[in-house]
């Protein structure tokens, strides 16, 4: 066994009444890949941050290297060696990269001189490890796959020994992971460690050398990667069997339910986000609009369903012809038969101050049959929360607990239970199961297909290519505001699909 | 005509004075993320403690010294509430600016009793013109002598590092390491806590500057412009600079252009030729409101649009947090 490059003992951390983690130790070898997996608010995050010094552990010891060491903050640990990707990079948009790189590293009064400094260093690590980005673009010029390496560049050049990747690859294309790991694997033949955070069983195989596996803050499980699978980390995370593979029938697709014509959409600040996108969605079918995130599904999910005022193009549902002119809003699409789970539930789908029972009819609260003479029906509110509640196994089954009290999931199947209870034609739903547990997920994935199977027409759209392709009868997928092909989901392969996230249409290669 | 116009450009330059100042303040606070709403308090904070010091000193310079020290002490007491307590700025500021207005009063009224005015300073005790060398000579020199001799020279000495204070400003917060980290502060202070730079500590060495430059902001008004103080005395200047900041785009030579605008519409509202030009489109009854308001009116259009969007620093006004 090789030295350890990482050594955390008996770590606990609370927030509040919350336990992130829960005395977790992990060993992580010199010149590995080390995998870190778990759900969603399984810890690991807060684990790393402790690490980074951006949090201090309520108790535990860390030592890096062999020797036992105070991590007080981000100072400490790149002293230590250790730098950090962070999830949500920690990029100044409106520096160039060498500003961002040098930031914090700066000697002397005259920032000139520090750049100039630092230049030739940049240029060197740029090419030794294949992280080519170009020293003088700014930050909100450059897609986000450079981005990132802009934040691997900025821990290479304070020397970091250790690289910790907080879900490195959620707003890659496949082809981009792809490079990223090969990045990773130079990077440990050069002797570095990497520690992987990721929830994605499939990237912990591919690329990591050692796998721990954290459930609910508490470090279940050491493993060798090549020793185990993808069903059995599963099953450790979870904590009970899952089902990986979605089991559905063959589509049986009817007339075309929601019919988008030439949708153009600009936002506010001029960006013209969704250019001139045109396809339908039949009934009994499940549409799946997949893409890197921030490629324009927002904005279209936005205009399609009345979050935002259609621009340019039409929309038909049913035999409902909807135009710019008309101003249609959400409410009015809901007339039209439309359901939406919106991609974040926390500020879109709940008021996560309210109840559960008042969430319960968001939306729909102006339905008669919630409303009495003066006041609101009580208990008609009460009786259709708790049906959705049962039907759909929220937890704690609980009318009155305020919406944010509930967990991811548990959030997100109000929502769902809301917007599929109520028998909609149409279901358009945006990121089913971001930040949702497994067992939610495979709960969520379910009530999808049964919706389809029940003959409604079913828009989804996700950034997550796993659940594109394991939902959906057919794929659009979106680059830069426009549909950049389709394919069908019977002889889809990621790799198609990966280029088209890229903007490469099969014509081009 | 000519001697007119040079006249006002003179008066203008006098009148940006503590705009400047203020809004290169304002400049470095905002630039760090922390809303600056308190430059009027510092003003008249500033203008007060300058007057008095400098009355029983009989020193301009140790009342300036005073001043500064009060403009200080008023942005510590902003960096504590919105920084350390991570308190409302907008709120903090408001709280300062009160402050100043009722404690100047109170405090002059008490020691002097004049009603809320300081006593006259002498002329040693007040920033005086200085003629700047060879003013007379050049004097004949057409054009270029009148400049030099009615607009440039002539000023008191704060006039002067008022304006140093721009390329200066520009310097640190452009060209200068601590203006990098200044800046990525206020774009992102999580982006610098996790390059190990304390964004506290950033925040607070801005608000230092804010402080100096406020202050002497403040002295310029009751020292040099004015010999002596007064209730109410910045009478709005802080918000005028916090706005000429606001279109100037938070950049320090676009701000100083605002501030020389501002001062050039104060400066000829109440020249005759102005008045008998605007009466026959504004009714004489309200000509007077309307010339006053006239630069404020200018802000509203100017930050409506006809710059181009005004794009803060992304983070202002937000405390800094880890823990969500």
């Amino acid at each position: 066994m090789s030295a350890l490059a990482i050594e955390l003992t008996g770590i606990n951390k609370n927030f509040g009444n919350v336990c992130a983690n829960k005395d977790v130790s992990l060993k992580v070898e010199s010149g590995t890949i080390h995998g870190i997996i778990g759900e969603n608010g399984a810890g690991k995050s807060t684990l790393m941050s402790i690490l980074y010094g951006f949090y201090q552990a309520d108790s535990g010891t860390i030592s890096v290297q062999d020797k036992s060491m105070q991590i007080q903050n981000a100072h400490d640990a790149i002293d230590a060696g250790i730098g950090m990707v962070h999830q949500h990079f920690m990029l100044v948009d409106t520096f160039t990269v060498l500003e961002n790189v040098v930031l914090g590293t700066e000697t002397g009064y005259s920032l000139k001189k520090s750049l100039e400094a630092s230049a030739l260093e940049l240029q060197r690590l740029e090419k030794e490890y294949h992280l080519e980005v170009g020293i003088d673009s700014v930050i909100n010029t450059l897609p986000v796959g450079l981005q990132q390496r802009v934040e691997i560049l900025k821990a290479l050049y304070r020397g970091a020994d250790i690289l910790i990747l907080d879900e490195p690859t959620g707003v890659l294309t496949p082809q981009e992971a792809d490079h990223l790991f090969r990045v990773l694997s130079e990077l440990r033949e050069q002797g570095k460690t990497v520690i992987l955070i990721t929830h994605k069983l499939r990237e912990i195989m591919a690329i990591t050398d050692n796998v721990s596996v954290m459930r609910q803050g508490e470090m279940v499980a050491h493993l060798k990667t090549a020793e185990t699978n993808q069903e059995e980390l599963a099953e450790l995370m979870v904590g009970r069997k899952v089902l990986l593979q979605v089991d559905k029938a063959p589509a049986k697709p009817g007339k075309p339910v929601l019919t988008v014509e030439h949708l153009d959409f600009t936002d506010d600040s001029g960006v013209h986000r969704v250019k001139d996108v045109s396809f339908n969605v039949r009934s009994g079918e499940i549409v799946g609009i997949a893409g890197v995130s921030g490629n324009g599904q927002s904005e279209l999910l936005a205009a399609i369903t009345g979050i935002q005022p259609l621009q340019k193009g039409q929309l038909k549902i049913n035999s409902e012809t909807i135009r710019p002119d008309m101003r249609a809003d959400a409410a009015d699409m809901r007339r039209f038969g439309m359901a939406h789970v919106p991609e974040d539930r926390q500020r879109m789908g709940l008021v996560t101050s309210f109840s559960a029972q008042e969430n319960s009819i968001l939306g729909y609260h102006n339905d008669p049959a919630y409303n009495g003479l003066f006041e609101m029906d009580r208990d008609a509110i009460l009786s259709t929360c708790q049906h959705g509640m049962e039907h759909y196994d929220v937890r704690p089954n609980n009318l009155n607990l305020r919406a944010s009290l509930f967990s991811g999931g548990n959030q997100q199947k109000l929502v769902v239970a809301r917007e599929l209870e109520r028998d909609p034609e149409l279901l358009v739903i945006g990121q089913p199961t971001r930040g949702v547990d497994i067992g939610a997920i495979e709960f969520i994935h379910r009530q999808i297909i049964a919706m389809r199977d029940a003959g409604k027409a079913v828009l989804l759209v996700s950034v997550e290519l796993d659940e594109i392709l394991s939902l959906s009868d057919r794929i659009l997928v979106m680059f830069a505001g426009q549909i950049m092909g389709e394919v069908q989901a019977s002889s889809a392969n990621e790799r198609d699909i990966g280029l088209l996230m890229a903007g490469i249409s099969k014509e081009a290669t | 005509m000519w001697n007119d116009f040079l006249l006002i450009l003179d008066a203008t330059l006098r009148i940006s004075v503590p705009f400047v100042f203020a809004a290169m303040g304002g400049i470095f606070a905002e630039r760090s993320g922390v809303i600056d709403f308190g430059l009027e308090g510092k003003m008249l904070g500033g203008a007060f403690v300058a007057a008095t010091v400098a009355y029983w000193t009989q020193s301009a310079w140790w009342g300036l010294l005073g001043a500064i020290g009060i403009g200080i002490i008023f942005s510590m007491i902003h960096g504590y509430a919105s920084i350390s307590k991570r308190g409302n700025q907008v709120v903090s500021c408001v709280a300062i600016n009160i402050f100043a207005m009722g404690l100047t009063v109170v405090l002059a009224n008490a020691w002097f009793g004049m009603g809320g005015k300081t006593p006259q300073l002498s002329k040693e005790a007040r920033f005086m013109s200085i003629e700047l060398p060879y003013a007379e000579e050049f004097r004949n020199i057409p054009i270029f002598g009148d400049i030099y001799y009615e607009i440039i020279s002539g000023h008191s000495i704060l006039v002067y590092i008022a304006f140093l204070m721009v390329p200066i400003t520009a310097w640190v917060i452009f060209k200068s390491s601590f203006g990098l980290r200044l800046r990525a502060t206020g774009e992102n202070p999580l982006a610098v806590d996790t390059t190990g730079i304390s964004v506290n500590k950033t925040r607070y060495q801005a608000l230092l500057l804010n402080g100096i430059l406020g202050g002497m902001s403040g002295a310029y008004l009751s020292t040099a412009h004015l010999a002596f103080f007064v209730k109410d005395m910045s009478a709005g200047k802080g918000y005028i600079a916090l706005a000429a900041m606001i279109v100037g785009k938070w950049r320090p030579y676009p701000a100083m252009f605002a501030c020389l605008l501002f001062s050039f519409l104060f400066a000829i509202k109440d020249k005759p030729e102005v008045f008998d030009l605007l009466k026959g489109i504004v009714p004489v009854k309200l000509l007077n409101s309307f010339l006053d308001m006239s630069p404020y009116i200018l802000t509203v259009i100017f930050l409506a649009g006809f710059v181009g969007r005004a794009v803060a620093p992304k983070a202002i006004g937000q405390p800094f947090s880890k823990e969500k």
